[in-house]
């Protein structure tokens, strides 16, 4: 349930929406393609109100990364990044190349990689397939829901890096919406948090960092104690040493 | 060993039913999956077309086969005897498997594909034929595997109507008690159920392959298996249509109705010119019965008894002449002649030992009754039980055993009365074994038993088309003695001796 809801996502930001579970983020995403309509309001997507859009059109026209990655288990790894391809009716050879560059891209080479099935990949492996499927027709706009959640935090920081590189090198439009402020903050050039259906706080990071928003502040809470856990052993350290 | 012994003496017979059989099951089976699917996809995409749908197929699932060709005998198009028929009903069968595994395996795809499915732009229909049908994919493989092992038992079934199939082997054994014969089709198609659910796996895997890679090759499949499965159809449904100069003669599913059905047919082929159709073997009296009213057969051997009681719901009547004049008449009214007797009759026949009748001097069931206290009784199950069988013969006959009569089986009971475990049995009048066992029938002089006289029935609409036939049929009436009826059984049940044979000897002039 959101409500009153106002936001513009920029061409060529990151935008993230951080928000506990239930908050509204995911229905956020499917209003944008059209998933789920509105029961009142208006979305715009690339200047054109969502409702004059053919809905299988605008889908394919915006990658869309999805909690736990949704890849088909049945197809394999090149098989799932060229189903948008297919479905715009890209001939097999322009598809095959692309399926290639994406694999480069991702860091996942053809030759190991592409005719393996997604059970036979690790989660930080399907994670970067997810990517590249949602990347393959080179949509001006990307859907990430919770991307890299379900993943350990070391593998979880390569792939923030992994995606700054890529996010430099392809410059799309970018809606990430996320319950963990730190994903936020590390990959989003605007943070938006929302509480109970509503935004409450739309800012660049360091802005959001310094709010006085208790609303705000409950999200940021477990980056806080994890900054002070750290702050405290390291003054510690000091003391044994000096 | 001696079911492959039986096999190979006949193995172009056992290769024309073993083809005759795969054709059934892979042509109902074929349908089933064309037509099974869809509706599954239907039921799984639409609860509420899909509920009653389910409910249907379901339902149709449990008749017994034997009622479902009864039923579906009459009907155009898909009725009449043969294959048609076979197949319809095999598709009937096969439906219900494949639709309840398509609509589970359609539902059973996570919703989690399905969403990232329209996320990335699918259509419905896209959905359906790259996320939701190969996922679904091996549970309605599965459902094919059952609909066909099903198909290649409920196949055998289809002898019972004249569509061939290993089922012949199965109730020519059943009916000679010969369990080699039973075996040699048994065994096949148990055989043959394996390998197909063997080699559907293999097709699962070919094809979850091809849908999983480019979309040419479904394709291909699909337009392949349609092909065969148009052919199959044409050859089923366009083929066959009789000449008009053919007569086709039936019979019960026993060896004394598989003797008189080739009597019959032998002497319609020597006394006139019309070329006969034997449909031999069908599956029992309700069958037989719906043939001849469908026109599927124009003439069989039926008992008036068996007529008047089974056939047409009547009370049990003793009497001879009003039995056959009230049998005649209501079959006359269904434009259905029945024919003079053919002089035998194949009745419950009260049986004692040779001598033993010979040394007490005794002729009736009457005569027997005093001696009744010093024997001993065998009697098959259900004729102990019926109010109709032993219990009212005592009565009438006030017959009182030194002990109460035992329960035998019919195949041991001849046996053991010639062993002198017993001393009085109740068999069937034309059995071959009486004979062979030397025993005596005693006369049933008050009338117990309903008259079961053997008389040709043919419809009326034969008879006026060809008045050869009439005559012909008419030959034989009076013809046939009990004695000879036995002799007949007795060479085909025991000597193993074709039926064919057996009646050109017995035409034979002497």
């Amino acid at each position: 349930m959101l409500r009153g809801l106002n936001l513009a996502v920029e061409p060529g930001e990151t935008l993230a929406l951080v928000g506990r579970s239930g908050a509204g983020k995911s229905t956020i995403l499917k209003a944008v393609n059209r998933l789920l309509v509105p029961d009142s309001g208006e979305v715009i997507v690339r200047g054109q109100p969502g409702a004059s859009w053919d809905p299988f059109e605008l889908r394919r026209g915006i990658g869309y990364v999805l909690q736990e990655v949704g890849l088909f288990p049945h197809l394999t790894v090149s098989d799932n990044i060229a189903v948008v391809p297919r479905l715009l009716g890209w001939d097999e050879s322009r598809t095959d190349a692309r399926v290639d560059e994406l694999l480069r891209l991702v860091d996942l080479p053809a030759g190991e990689y592409a005719a393996r099935r997604p059970h036979e990949l690790s989660g930080g492996q399907r994670q970067r397939v997810g990517v590249a499927r949602a990347l393959a027709a080179d949509p001006p706009i990307l859907l990430m829901d919770e991307p890299f959640g379900a993943l350990d935090p070391v593998t979880r920081a390569e792939l923030h890096r992994e995606f700054r590189r890529i996010q430099s090198a392809v410059r799309k439009t970018i809606l990430i919406v996320t319950h963990d402020m730190a994903e936020a903050m590390a990959l989003a050039s605007r943070v938006g948090v929302l509480a109970d259906g509503v935004l409450v706080a739309l800012d660049e990071p360091d802005a959001i960092a310094r709010s006085e928003d208790a609303r705000v502040r409950a999200m940021l809470e477990p980056l806080l104690e994890a900054t002070a856990a750290l702050r405290g052993n390291s003054s510690a350290n000091r003391g044994t040493e000096s | 060993m001696r079911v492959f012994e039986f096999l190979s003496t006949h193995r172009s017979e056992f290769g024309g039913l073993l083809t005759q059989h795969l054709f059934l099951v892979a042509v109902s089976t074929m349908v089933a999956v064309a037509v099974g699917v869809p509706l599954g996809i239907l039921a799984a995409r639409r609860p509420r077309l899909g509920a009653p749908l389910v409910w249907l197929v379901n339902a149709a699932q449990t008749i017994p086969s034997l009622a479902m060709f009864g039923f579906l005998l009459p009907l155009p198009l898909i009725g009449g005897l043969g294959a048609r028929l076979a197949i319809t009903v095999l598709i009937v069968y096969a439906l219900l498997p494949i639709v309840r595994t398509t609509v589970a395996g359609i539902k059973s795809v996570d919703p989690a594909l399905v969403e990232a499915g329209m996320a990335l732009g699918m259509t419905p229909r896209q959905l359906l034929r790259q996320v939701q049908l190969p996922l679904a994919l091996p549970s309605i493989v599965a459902g094919v595997r059952v609909a066909a092992v099903i198909g290649v038992g409920t196949a055998t079934i289809a002898a019972a109507v004249g569509a061939g199939g290993l089922g012949e082997y199965i109730f020519r054994g059943l009916s000679m008690v010969d369990p080699t014969v039973i075996l040699a089709g048994a065994i096949p198609a148990g055989l043959l159920a394996l390998a197909l659910d063997g080699g559907l796996t293999l097709a699962e895997r070919a094809v979850r392959g091809a849908l999983a890679g480019r979309r040419k090759a479904p394709l291909r499949v699909t337009i392949a298996a349609l092909g065969v499965l148009g052919a199959g159809i044409a050859w089923v449904f366009l083929g066959g249509a009789p000449s008009q100069a053919t007569v086709r003669v039936g019979s019960k599913n026993f060896t004394e109705q598989i003797i008189l059905g080739e009597l019959l047919a032998q002497t319609i082929e020597a006394r006139t010119p019309l070329r006969v159709e034997r449909r031999l073997n069908l599956g029992g009296t309700f069958i037989c019965d719906r043939a001849l009213r469908s026109g599927d057969i124009d003439v069989y051997v039926e008992y008036t008894g068996t007529a008047h009681t089974a056939i047409f719901k009547q009370a049990v009547d003793t009497d001879r002449g009003r039995v056959f004049q009230d049998v005649k008449n209501r079959y006359a009214a269904e434009g259905i002649t029945l024919m003079e007797p053919l002089g035998f009759e194949n009745t419950f026949a009260i049986l004692v030992r040779g001598e033993e009748a010979k040394r007490l001097n005794l002729r009736t069931i009457e005569d027997a009754a005093p001696h009744t206290p010093n024997w001993q009784a065998g009697f098959g199950y259900e004729f102990l039980q019926r109010e109709d069988g032993y219990p009212g013969l005592a009565r009438k006959y006030t017959l009182r055993f030194r002990a109460p009569p035992r329960a035998m089986d019919l195949s041991l009971i001849y046996r053991a009365l010639a062993d002198k475990q017993v001393d009085m049995i109740a068999g069937d009048a034309t059995s071959g074994l009486i004979e062979a066992y030397d025993l005596f029938m005693l006369e049933d002089n008050r009338r117990y038993f309903p008259p079961y006289d053997a008389a040709a029935v043919a419809r009326a609409a034969a008879l006026a088309a060809h008045p050869a036939l009439g005559a012909a049929i008419g030959s034989l009436a009076g013809r046939i003695s009990v004695a000879e009826m036995r002799r007949m059984n007795h060479a085909v049940d025991a000597q193993r001796r074709e039926p064919a044979d057996v009646v050109r000897e017995f035409l034979a002039p002497r």
